[in-house]
């Protein structure tokens, strides 16, 4: 295997990655499932491919365009659907994913199904790595903040959040607009890495799979993520040899950590956590300890009665 | 303490219809600063209702609900378009509340559960958040957070269970924790939704003396729904008993005791209520 190959794999990883963490925040902590992120994708991936081929602007401007666009529109999305309950917002967003496709197919201004191509190849290794790099750091921190808890109290218990003075709908929005930023990122590196981008590229099926990494790497997990991204990116093409069968076994690898991790391989807990508390991880042990006595006891007493 | 002071919580005319069904009638009462409020009545009558309408879970069909003067919700009756504030912000103003069904966040961790509700005593932005260097706004106002959440389980007495993931607790200790996160919230008014539903005697004697004290120490105003007759009797300054939507009686426990429509609505021939009433009572 040559350098050449891993380091294209790597940088797939990369903007795999930044999507992944995206949708980590939405889904993994918010508790918004969403099947519509391969549109916010193509959003970032159309837009910095306009700015760099038509308009001329350089790489990295054009980047942060592509992001904040789709943030703009996920804001805009997030407006009209954030108040739908449930599995109603999820519907939405795939919904979502495909009218994006469907109005780039037919848009001729950005190269109808035929798409965009010739742009610069300016995404590598590096640029992925600082991208994930500022990506990852940043998502650490909002997590481990008051506005992160919030966030992670709307998964737990909407209700119970919005009772402790949380506005529900302000951080869904914010966990929103932000997955978004990082999915519009994702998909501009993508397109300054391919050097051609088409519809065909942000369908459905890519949103799931963006979906089913997040649950694989355990939800409410960034470290989860970030493992997930690598060994679901990396496992098909090591299996490219098997031809057709290496998605049968990229399912069955899905499967049987969900099997074996019904809370994914991370389960909602950090790497870091593991080695930094085992003190934490003690106290708590000896406090269950004492509520199964306890429990055993008012069983006993229940029994009596 | 007890009888004088501001009011505190204002129910005029308070109104609510599902469809066709009146949940409640035409409630009027007032709760004093410091004052120990219960709320009794039969299943169905109304109480939890009317707490959904305290922290703007339902809106308003008629009357009007003011919190230290402010009105926090009126109906439609009144004005063109129903007032409604949003929960958050009618918890931000100082209403916090417990629930009859525990609603914690369960995957997380006791500590964590009080450091959510904390948030209010921080006020740094997003952007704060991302960067963590000593002496910023953000790492000062964590420690204070951190420092209160810590405070709070030891005055709960849940310091020994801080790591235990909250869906693994006992369930009288799930019921002090929601307190815990309630009282996170620095309300002047605290809702508290049938606290004792589950609890043993002992338990509930103990969490009467814990409602008294976090009323001192905390000085709050407290509001009580609950079924546990030894409770209600024993912690209450005043008493107000709903039947079918509709008030019935209000007073100290003594004089509720003793009202003739009180003692009808529970011991008198009103279907299906009368069971659950007296299981309460037992």
């Amino acid at each position: 295997m040559s350098w050449y190959y891993i380091e294209g794999i790597l940088i797939q990883c990369g903007y795999v990655l930044m999507v992944v963490l995206g949708l980590s925040l939405l889904t993994g902590f918010a508790g918004l499932f969403s099947f519509g992120h391969a549109g916010f994708m193509a959003i970032g991936a159309y837009v910095s491919a306009i700015c760099t081929t038509k308009f001329g602007l350089s790489f990295l401007p054009a980047l942060l365009l592509g992001g904040v666009v789709a943030g703009v529109v996920g804001a805009g999305l997030g407006k009209l659907t954030l108040n739908l309950k449930g599995d109603y917002f999820c519907i939405a967003t795939l919904g979502f994913g495909e009218a994006v496709r469907l109005i780039l197919e037919n848009w001729e201004y950005v190269g109808g199904a035929r798409g965009i191509s010739g742009i610069p190849w300016e995404t590598n290794l590096k640029s992925v790595i600082i991208a994930c790099a500022i990506g990852t750091l940043a998502l650490m921190a909002l997590v481990r903040s008051r506005h992160g808890r919030s966030i992670i109290a709307i998964r737990e218990d909407e209700l119970a959040a919005e009772m402790s003075g949380i506005n529900t709908f302000r951080y869904k929005m914010i966990a929103l607009i932000i997955s978004a930023v990082y999915a519009g990122i994702g998909g501009g590196l993508l397109a300054h890495y391919m050097t051609y981008i088409q519809p065909k590229m942000f369908q459905m099926v890519k949103s799931t799979e963006y979906t089913i990494i997040v649950i694989f790497g355990g939800l409410g997990s960034v470290t989860g993520s970030i493992i997930g991204t690598f060994i679901l990116t990396f496992l098909p093409e090591m299996l490219r040899s098997l031809d057709n069968w290496r998605l049968v076994i990229y399912g069955l690898a899905v499967i049987v950590i969900m099997v074996i991790r019904p809370r994914g391989l991370m389960g909602g807990v950090e790497l870091g956590d593991i080695f930094r508390l085992p003190a934490r991880r003690r106290a708590a042990k000896l406090a269950e300890e004492r509520i199964k006595n306890m429990n055993g006891e008012s069983a006993g007493e229940e029994a009596q009665r | 303490m007890k009888s004088e002071g501001m009011e505190v919580l204002k129910l005029e005319h308070v109104t609510k219809q599902f469809g066709g069904l009146t949940a409640v009638d035409d409630v009027t009462f007032n709760i004093r600063e410091g004052e120990i409020f219960g709320l009794i009545g039969p299943n169905g009558a109304g109480k939890t209702t009317i707490f959904n309408l305290i922290n703007g879970v339902y809106a308003l069909s008629a009357g009007k609900i003011l919190f230290y003067g402010k009105t926090i919700g009126e109906g439609a009756e009144e004005r063109k378009k129903v007032l409604k504030l949003k929960p958050f912000q009618i918890a931000d103003m100082g209403i916090s509340r417990t629930f009859q069904n525990i609603r914690l966040f369960r995957n997380l961790s006791v500590y964590d559960n009080v450091l959510i509700a904390c948030h209010r005593s921080a006020n740094y932005g997003l952007f704060e958040s991302l960067l963590r260097l000593k002496g910023t706004r953000f790492a000062r106002q964590e420690k204070v957070l951190r420092h209160k959440a810590d405070d709070l389980l030891d005055l709960m007495r849940l310091v020994f269970y801080r790591d235990v993931i909250s869906n693994n607790l006992p369930y009288g200790l799930q019921r002090k924790l929601e307190i815990a996160r309630a009282l996170a919230l620095e309300p002047k008014l605290l809702l508290l939704d049938e606290p004792a539903a589950g609890m043993n005697p002992e338990e509930t004697g103990s969490l009467m003396e814990m409602i008294r004290s976090i009323r001192d120490q905390f000085h709050l105003t407290v509001l009580i729904i609950e079924h546990h007759m030894d409770l209600i009797m024993g912690v209450c300054d005043r008493i107000h008993v709903l039947n079918f939507g509709k008030s019935l009686a209000e007073g100290t426990p003594a004089q509720v005791q003793s009202s003739p429509a009180v003692i009808e609505a529970y011991l008198g021939v009103q279907d299906g209520a009368l069971y659950a009433v007296n299981e309460g009572e037992q």
